[in-house]
């Protein structure tokens, strides 16, 4: 069966429309899923909204070659279960699993353990459900069920939630012989501090700042898919200048991200010189930004209508005086990672993730293309001003470290060769426009390439200005399975190596 | 080789004096005079992130940056809060970090100094208290220092870990 028989006519007859939203009968979810993935598409986002109790709507996210897709499904009050998707999107187990703890709506996968859920509320409370605030269950610690590898010689490795560096909560339950890997069991939800439901709390003109704070390295990302959800409910056109700022600040932030990771993986990989010169560098990327867009963090650049500042040509100028110079450094950089056959031992072969196993798992974002997945919004659901700056693709296909080494640098030029673009052709106008209040009821999903990949941002007008639901997806719930495959047969002390090469979110993850 | 040893001398020191510190973050005198004498300029720091959104940390790894060089004045980061000095906390604190922290606080040998990072370690922030989060760092363990900010700058945290450092006022309660 053939995606084009979900799509509604308009949609049809506006292909590359930004979001389509289409309605599924709740018979069909299945089978909307495997056309999906069929026509080579990926699942983004996965949630479901409570109504009247006992009544949910089940809601997808999926970009498919050339269109992206919010799908909707009412289920009839009384549907015990719904038909779980994992077996055709393997990122969907631990999001319906998510979905269970947040809103008691169960799916048919046998794997019931909960995900999201640790002691902060007991099993029978629904947080998103329920009126009434879920207070804690009765043990302040729970016991989780991990997988259990069992044979001679093998013990296990209990690392987490806090970790020896400075990094975001997690738990790592590492099966190993000697030093070898032979399973990886991630137990996340640690940061879980009732994002969603904050939302609810908040008037929709002011969401954005919440949205911001989803995972504070993806603040761009995140606060401007709100916007992008929030704006085509009210359907109001932006200026052309709002978008190409936004636009900077977007690959600004991937700029900054790539810089400390470079530094990061070559400490990790015992090469302090590395952390030191890209840390340098991005500080003084920070600065410049600080100076000409109000912020270090552009946590609160993007507002619904447009951006909070304007550099004007002072601010374009500084940034381009910046961007010039970290252009003259990085080759340098580069040269010596490549040329440095100790760092090449460790990166090279580590933390292989095959371009067959990425396409199974649906890795996206940049992990995924350092496998040899392609997919990225800005050219497969771009938003202005993505068509008219012409982003070149950069895609690997070794999947090791190394090859999400030479992405990050090859992102890194492409990303500085946008910005340049950007500041030499920014519209002349207003920044930022007035945003009416969507009527109660409507709802869209923004989606946003960040530097770590697809952010989703679902969202529904309440009465009276207020969120009725909004559900920001990160992509790291899509690449988190993909390391406990990647760290399979490699020695322990590479995990730190492997992990940081993807860089994913805990926060974002655990909302 | 050549290369890198080229890099290093085009880059030189490019390290910045560092901030005063900024007394009027401090929130509790409890730990007498001898916090100052015992731990001296020579600090570990332990870093516990509680259930922040990410961007302190990141400010806080700016501060290893050659810019603001911590190591250079005697204070670096340790893995283990058995040998840390003070932790550095962010928040909010969720539920579900809630035990963790206590169990690191209580880990810590003593005397032992805690600074709270960012508006949310200060306060809850944008999250505030709720069925998943218990709000400032304070409602779970004591805090000696506060730094707001979303995310604060690294020279403000700096500011914040060195004000931790200086000993109370000569006439403050001595409470060991």
């Amino acid at each position: 069966m053939s995606l084009s028989r979900w799509l509604p006519h308009e949609a049809r007859a506006t292909q590359g429309a930004e979001v389509a939203a289409i309605s599924v009968a709740a018979q069909d979810w299945r089978g909307f899923a495997q056309d999906v993935a069929a026509a080579g598409g990926r699942l983004l986002a996965l949630w479901a909204t409570p109504r009247q109790p006992g009544v949910h709507t089940l809601h997808a996210v999926a970009v498919a070659p050339s269109q992206a897709l919010f799908a909707t499904a009412t289920l009839p009050a009384g549907t015990p279960h719904y038909a779980g998707i994992e077996d055709v999107f393997p990122a969907a187990r631990r999001l319906q699993r998510a979905l269970f703890d947040l809103t008691g709506l169960r799916s048919t996968d046998a794997d019931t353990r909960p995900w999201l859920r640790h002691a902060a509320w007991p099993v029978d409370a629904f947080p998103l459900a329920d009126a009434a605030m879920p207070t804690p269950a009765s043990q302040p610690v729970d016991d989780y069920a991990f997988v259990r590898v069992e044979g001679d010689g093998v013990h296990e490795i209990p690392v987490g939630p806090v970790h020896a560096g400075i990094i975001e909560p997690g738990h790592f339950r590492f099966s190993v012989v000697g030093e070898k890997v032979l399973r990886l069991e991630q137990r996340l939800g640690y940061v879980h501090k009732g994002i969603e439901r904050r939302f609810t709390e908040l008037p929709i003109l002011e969401g954005h700042r919440l949205a911001a704070r989803v995972s504070g390295d993806s603040g761009v990302a995140f606060s401007w898919a709100y916007c992008r959800a929030l704006e085509q409910m009210s359907a109001v056109e932006l200026p052309g200048r709002a978008s190409w700022l936004r636009a900077l600040a977007l690959e600004l932030e991937r700029i900054a991200n790539h810089l400390g990771d470079l530094g990061a993986l070559g400490n990790d990989a015992g090469f302090a010189f590395g952390l030191a010169q890209f840390l340098r560098l991005k500080e003084r990327l920070l600065r410049a930004t600080a100076e000409a867009l109000g912020q270090r963090y552009l946590l609160d650049f993007v507002v619904p209508g447009g951006t909070r500042t304007d550099p004007g040509s002072a601010g374009a100028a500084l940034l381009s005086r910046c961007l010039d110079e970290l252009a003259s450094e990085l080759p340098v950089l580069r040269g010596i990672y490549e040329e440095h056959t100790g760092l090449r031992d460790r990166f090279a072969g580590a933390g292989t993730l095959a371009p067959e196993l990425a396409a199974w798992l649906g890795v996206v974002g940049l992990a995924g293309r350092a496998s040899g997945q392609p997919l990225d919004l800005r050219l497969d659901a771009p938003v202005t001003p993505y068509p008219a700056l012409g982003v070149r693709r950069c895609t690997q296909a070794g999947g090791d470290v190394l090859a999400r080494v030479n992405l990050r640098f090859d992102e890194l030029n492409e990303a500085l060769r946008l910005v340049r673009n950007i500041l030499g052709s920014l519209p002349a106008g207003a920044h930022s426009i007035e945003v009416p209040t969507p009527s109660v009821g409507a709802a869209a999903a923004g989606l946003i390439e960040g530097w770590r990949g697809p952010v989703v941002m679902g969202l529904e007008a309440g009465p009276d200005g207020t969120i009725r639901r909004c559900h920001p997806q990160d992509p790291s719930w899509h690449n988190w399975p993909a390391l406990e495959h990647a760290v399979i047969g490699n020695i322990v002390p590479d995990f730190p190596l492997i992990n940081k090469s993807f860089n994913l979110s805990y926060s974002g993850h655990d909302l | 080789m050549l290369k890198t040893l080229r890099q290093i001398a085009r880059t030189g020191i490019v390290t910045e004096p560092p901030p005063p510190p900024a007394d009027e973050l401090r929130v509790r005198e409890a730990l007498g005079e001898r916090v100052g004498s015992v731990l001296g300029r020579a600090l570990c720091i332990r870093q516990v992130d509680a259930g922040s959104c990410n961007g302190c940390e990141l400010e806080i790894h700016a501060l290893g940056n050659p810019i603001y060089n911590i190591e250079a004045l005697g204070i670096r980061f340790v893995a283990s809060p058995r040998h840390a000095d003070l932790l550095l906390v962010t928040g909010p604190v969720s539920r579900h970090m809630e035990v963790a922290l206590r169990r690191t606080y209580e880990a810590t040998p003593d005397p032992k100094l805690v600074v709270a990072v960012g508006d949310c370690g200060a306060c809850g922030g944008i999250f505030g208290a709720s069925y998943a989060s218990c709000g400032a760092v304070s409602n779970v363990i004591p805090v000696d220092v506060v730094v707001p900010g979303c995310p604060p700058s690294p020279a403000r945290i700096l500011a914040g870990i060195l004000a931790a450092l200086r000993g109370p006022a000569v006439d403050a309660p001595q409470s060991r």
